[in-house]
Order: C-alpha cells, then sequence, then structure tokens
C-alpha cells in the first residue's frame, strides 16, 4: 500500500468520571499499536501535545449538562469527521441523568454553599440529543477490546463487531450457570447490551445493566420476573434507575414502577 | 435393551476403572459434575467428580440443585449445558489471512480434532446429536469443525433412572432409553443396599473398553432390575407434547394472535436457543488487526432471537419478538422435519427451565391448539 498520513484522532471528554478515557489508557500494550496506526492529535488526559483539528475520528466521553458544553459538543462535531461516543454517559446521559428525574435546583441548593455560582442545565443528556453520531459504544466503563475492535473496524473501512443482543448470549456461550434461574438472582442480562462478557454472572452476581438496554428489551416481562422472586418495586426502580436511567426503555420501565410505589 | 448385545455388572466402587481405561485411551473425559450450584457439563478426571448424591429440582423457569438422600451418581436430569459445547464450539476461529507485501496468505485454523469421552448423555441428548449430525454431516456441505470432534468421540451413555420436571422425551418419542447410538450404556441401579452400574455395549470400541473392566455377566433379575430403574423415570415425566399433526398446527398458524401474547412474556434474550441441544446457528464475524495486515473470521453461536440474526440490506426481516418466537417454535416443531426428517425438538425441557421467564414451549403448543380453527375446510365441488 501506498503510504499515506495517519489518520488522527481526538479524544474529548464531558460530563463523565474519565473511566472511558483511562479504558484506552489501558489498552497497555495495544496502546503503542494503536499510537503506531493513528496520530493521537488530542487527547489532553494522556498528553499535553494539542494538535489541532480537523480530525479523522473523535471520541467522546461524557454527558451534556451545562449550557457551555452544549455549545461546545458542535464545535467537536464540526472538527470531526467521525464522531464516535464512548459511554453510558455519552451515549445516554450516565449516573448523572438521575437528576432527570428530580429538579436539579434542589441538589444545588442542598450540596453547594454558594448555589448562585452554579450554571448548569436541568437535565444530563446524551451526546445524539445535541449533534449527529456516527456510532456509539455502550458501556460503565467502556469494553476496551471493543474500544479497540471499533477503532480498527473503522480505520479498515468495515462495521465494528459490537453485538446488541443481550448479555446472556455472552453468558450462555462462556457456560456460565444462569444466576437468576438456578439461584433465584435477580439479573438485568435478558435485557441489557451484550459487550461486558458477562462479567459480573462470572462472579455469581447478578447483571447491573452496565451496557445499557439490548436491542428490542422486553423489561415489563423482566420487571415481572425480578417480582416473582421477591424483588420489590423500589429494587425494580433502582435497578433500572442506574448507569442508564435515562436510556428509553429502562426510562419508561423505572417510571413505572416508581407510579406503582406512590399508588400504593 | 438391544437384542443380544452384552450386558455385564460393574459394581459401583469400579466405576473409576472405566474412567481410567477412556483416559488411558486418550480421551479426555467431559461429564457431570457440581459447578455454580448446577450439574454442568465439564472436564472430569476421574469418578470422584460426579454429582455423587446430588440432584436437580426444575420447574418452568427455576433449577435447584439438591441433595438426596442416596448417593447416586447420575441421579438427576439434564443441567444448562448441552454436548454441543464440545461437538460445535461456542466460539471457533474458522481462519486467518495475513498480508505481506503484496500478497495475502490464508491460512486454514484447524485441527479442530479433539478426543472427548462423553460420559452421562442421556437418550435425548442421544437423539439431539443425531439431530446435529443430520445438520452438520448430512448433505453436501459438512462442517470440519464438527466432523473432526464427532468422530474421536466416545459416547458413554446413561439410561436415566429419573425424569425432570420439564421433561417430555416420552411424547418425543426419544427416551428415556437409549437404544443405540453410544459405545456403552450404563444403567445405574441402587437397590437392597446394593450400588451397581449394568454396562450395555454398543459398539467394538466399547467392548474393548468393557474387557479392560472387572465386569461380570449380568444375572436375569438384575437386567430386569434395572429395566424397572428406566420404566419410573417414564412414569415420572414431568411434560407431556400431543405431536399429532403438529407440523400442520404450526404451518396453519402463521397469523395467530397467541404470538403476541407469548412476545409480551418472552426477552428474546435467545437463552432458550443457546440451552437448546439441538439449536446450531452461528454467525461470523470478520476481525482485523490494527495495522490491517492480518484478520480473522470467527463463528459464535448466534440465535433467532437475536435483531441481527434476519439482518438483511435495509433491516431485520423479524423485527418484532413476536415474529422471532414464532419462527423458533415453527422451525423446531414443523419446518425441521422438512429440513431433516425428524423434528428439532427432542423433549429434553431445557428451554422450559433455563427460560428466565419460564415460557413452556409444550404449553405454548396446547394454548395454539386451543386457538386453531384447524384445517381449513377442502375446496367444494368443481367448476360450476
Amino acid at each position: 500500500m501506498p503510504p499515506r498520513a495517519k489518520p488522527k484522532l481526538a479524544v474529548w471528554k464531558f460530563a463523565s468520571c474519565d473511566g472511558c478515557q483511562l479504558s484506552l489508557l489501558n489498552c497497555e500494550a495495544e496502546l503503542l499499536r494503536l499510537a503506531g496506526a493513528v496520530d493521537i492529535a488530542y487527547f489532553p488526559e494522556a498528553s499535553r501535545a494539542m494538535a489541532k483539528g480537523p480530525y479523522d475520528v473523535s471520541l467522546v466521553e461524557g454527558s451534556i449538562t451545562t449550557p457551555h458544553d452544549a455549545e461546545r459538543i458542535h464545535q467537536v462535531r464540526r472538527a470531526s469527521k467521525l464522531l464516535i461516543t464512548i459511554g453510558a454517559c455519552a451515549t445516554a446521559g450516565g449516573i448523572q441523568a438521575l437528576r432527570n428525574f428530580k429538579d436539579v435546583k434542589d441538589f444545588i441548593r442542598a450540596v453547594y454553599a454558594s448555589p448562585q455560582y452554579i450554571d448548569t442545565l436541568g437535565k444530563s443528556t446524551a451526546i445524539a440529543d445535541h449533534v449527529r453520531v456516527d456510532f456509539e459504544l455502550r458501556g460503565c466503563p467502556i469494553n476496551k477490546d471493543q474500544l479497540l475492535e471499533v477503532v480498527t473496524a473503522l480505520l479498515q473501512g468495515r462495521k465494528p463487531a459490537t453485538p446488541p443482543d443481550s448479555v446472556c448470549m455472552e453468558c450462555k456461550r462462556h457456560g456460565l450457570v444462569c444466576v437468576l434461574v438456578a439461584h433465584g438472582t435477580p439479573c438485568l442480562g435478558p435485557v441489557t447490551h451484550a459487550g461486558c462478557g458477562a462479567l459480573c454472572p462470572v462472579y455469581h452476581r447478578g447483571c447491573y445493566g452496565c451496557f445499557g438496554p439490548k436491542e428490542t428489551p422486553n423489561t415489563a416481562s423482566l420487571s415481572r420476573a425480578w417480582l416473582g422472586l421477591g424483588a420489590t418495586e423500589d429494587d425494580v426502580v433502582r435497578a433500572f434507575r442506574s448507569f442508564n436511567a435515562y436510556a428509553e426503555p429502562f426510562r419508561r420501565e423505572s417510571e413505572a414502577h416508581e407510579r406503582v410505589q406512590i399508588t400504593e | 435393551m438391544r437384542e443380544g448385545s452384552t450386558m455385564n455388572v460393574l459394581e459401583r466402587d469400579a466405576l473409576d476403572l472405566l474412567f481410567t481405561s477412556l483416559k488411558e485411551r486418550g480421551f479426555t473425559l467431559v461429564g457431570p459434575t457440581v459447578r455454580e450450584r448446577a450439574i454442568v457439563y465439564d472436564e472430569m478426571f476421574s469418578a470422584a467428580d460426579l454429582p455423587w448424591g446430588w440432584t436437580d429440582r426444575q420447574e418452568a423457569g427455576t433449577y435447584r440443585l439438591e441433595r438426596r438422600a442416596d448417593d447416586a451418581a447420575f441421579g438427576f436430569t439434564v443441567g444448562p449445558h448441552a454436548w454441543k459445547r464440545f461437538l460445535f464450539p461456542p466460539v471457533q476461529s474458522l481462519f486467518r489471512a495475513e498480508r505481506s507485501g503484496s500478497k495475502m496468505a490464508l491460512r486454514p485454523a484447524g485441527p479442530f480434532a479433539a478426543r472427548y469421552a462423553l460420559i452421562g448423555v442421556r437418550a435425548c441428548e442421544l437423539a439431539a446429536i443425531d439431530r446435529q449430525d443430520k445438520v452438520f454431516l448430512g448433505g453436501t456441505y459438512v462442517d470440519p469443525v464438527y466432523r473432526q470432534r464427532r468422530e474421536g468421540a466416545f459416547v458413554v451413555a446413561v439410561q436415566c433412572g429419573q425424569a425432570g420436571g420439564t421433561c417430555f422425551c416420552a411424547s418425543m418419542g426419544t427416551g428415556p432409553r437409549a437404544g443405540s447410538g453410544f459405545d456403552l450404556a450404563l444403567t445405574e441401579v441402587l437397590e437392597d443396599g446394593r450400588h451397581w452400574f449394568l454396562v450395555e455395549e454398543g459398539s467394538e470400541r466399547g467392548t474393548e473398553v468393557v474387557a479392560t473392566l472387572p465386569v461380570r455377566a449380568a444375572t436375569e433379575e438384575e437386567i430386569a432390575a434395572a429395566g424397572r430403574a428406566v420404566e419410573r423415570a417414564e412414569a415420572e415425566m414431568g411434560r407431556t407434547l400431543d405431536t399429532e399433526g403438529l407440523r400442520e398446527l404450526f404451518l396453519r398458524n402463521y397469523e395467530n394472535r397467541h404470538w403476541d401474547r407469548v412476545a409480551e412474556r418472552c426477552l428474546g434474550c435467545g437463552n432458550c436457543t443457546m440451552v437448546c441441544p439441538t439449536c446450531f446457528c452461528a454467525t461470523v464475524d470478520d476481525v482485523t488487526d490494527l495495522a490491517g495486515q492480518a484478520a480473522e473470521r470467527v463463528r459464535r453461536w448466534d440465535s433467532c432471537f437475536t435483531i441481527d440474526f434476519s439482518y438483511l440490506h435495509g433491516g431485520s426481516v423479524r423485527s418484532s419478538i413476536a415474529a422471532r418466537y414464532r419462527q423458533w417454535i415453527t422451525h423446531k416443531l414443523a419446518t425441521w422435519t422438512d429440513q431433516f426428517g425428524a423434528p428439532g425438538c427432542v423433549g429434553c425441557g431445557r428451554c422450559i427451565t433455563w427460560c428466565p421467564v419460564g415460557i413452556d414451549l409444550t404449553e405454548e403448543t396446547r394454548a395454539l391448539r386451543a386457538l386453531d380453527h384447524g384445517a381449513p375446510a377442502a375446496p367444494q365441488g368443481g367448476a360450476s
């Protein structure tokens, strides 16, 4: 192949814990290969050297929670050929989207001594609510192998292999015993997007839904199963209301059970 | 039991010698063992790894490991694993391609051969292996991974001494007695303070192994005692399925409101297909390295319950859960017969037990029958 300029990669942070960016640094040996394949042009968490755009690929971590960030994401979009969101914050609003179910002003008054200095939005929202997103990578945090797969696939011009089916599919391929059926442990696996490698069931724990909803999830049916196992309505609300609380199917399910609680 | 086959008695304490003999012949032993509070199929090193004194209690959507009153080794039914895990691995590299300069070299994966001794294969599971043989070994395209592993396998069947809560092999005509398809078949008998195994030979290889064991010829009474154990299993079967006109029932009910009712419960998670011993669907991923110098094709178990399974250009053919459940059960109980000459269901009950919401294929079939308006009336008369 004729030599060509290496694609320029940028990594951006919005409202987030940095865990997904750290997954990139955690790539260790593969990170060197990645640095050989792409020009890491902008990655403040890793280097002070910051090259100007435009960028071929932008990885965006975090959700939009401030008026300033709501502006900034448009600049990132304009500077990027491909924009990939990484993690639950960027794809669903993250754990900080718990504010969306309450009045954020109450939190500000409760937490800050001088609330007048805080300029924040009423809701934490996904990047796709603001700009066009080319690919969403799920997880809280993302899986580093999946991140490498996405970057590799896009560099080669092919579709990334990140199947949107259930965690159960991974669990069964691993040969694990179903914690829900055999132990009676409430598990979100049947409605959760694969990608983690069934990390919690490996340790005999139920799935926490870190990767958000799978394709066509039947959350109502799984909730009925949870209640049958002895979970309370409150347990169901809390299960669906975590890292992916504002992903549409999980939001609707938690709100349905919150209504039950209120009427009880 | 087969006419004229040799029946021998192996005492409980000598069972490990069977394991030793198989290991000496170069087999990797896989069979039932307790792990993660269930009886799974995994690598075994001696007869001590068997689930002595354990059993399972199964109902739709639940499985519980429990202690038995006795110390039977095979006193359970079937667990979360099927033998397909060993013959048709869940994830399998098929080939690699490497670039050097302007050339591309293809490197086939393999050899795929493995020499497994499958210990404790039930009658329904022998039927399931037979179904998969037709899929992978029949016709023009033979699967090399399955073929090499299947040819290498030594099968030790176990006659069921009890049935599970979700079993219905008697309805499907696949059990509980295993008649053929094994190298050896064991019947475990605990009676009158004795604990022993009736050993039946099903192949020359099986006979050679028996020749290494301290067995003696079974008496008439011992053969009868083993027969009684299997009769008990048949009487205990937890589920039934009326197979009369099954194929036609499904083929004339593509449009039925029942499918929407199932879809209210079905999670579309794919568990039923993953645990099914006959389900054989897989997909392939082509993955590349960062530098674009190497590529690999990897096969992994897939399921007709995933949206990507029916993805064609423009979208998925079966976007609703109702369409996916209908596809699965119709294939299993009706169109499989058109393809492979027998239903894809062997009555093991795994899909019922391991469905997180306990959807029961026998119940769904009954419910569909209740809503069925019967065969359309034959056209009346000729041209007017």
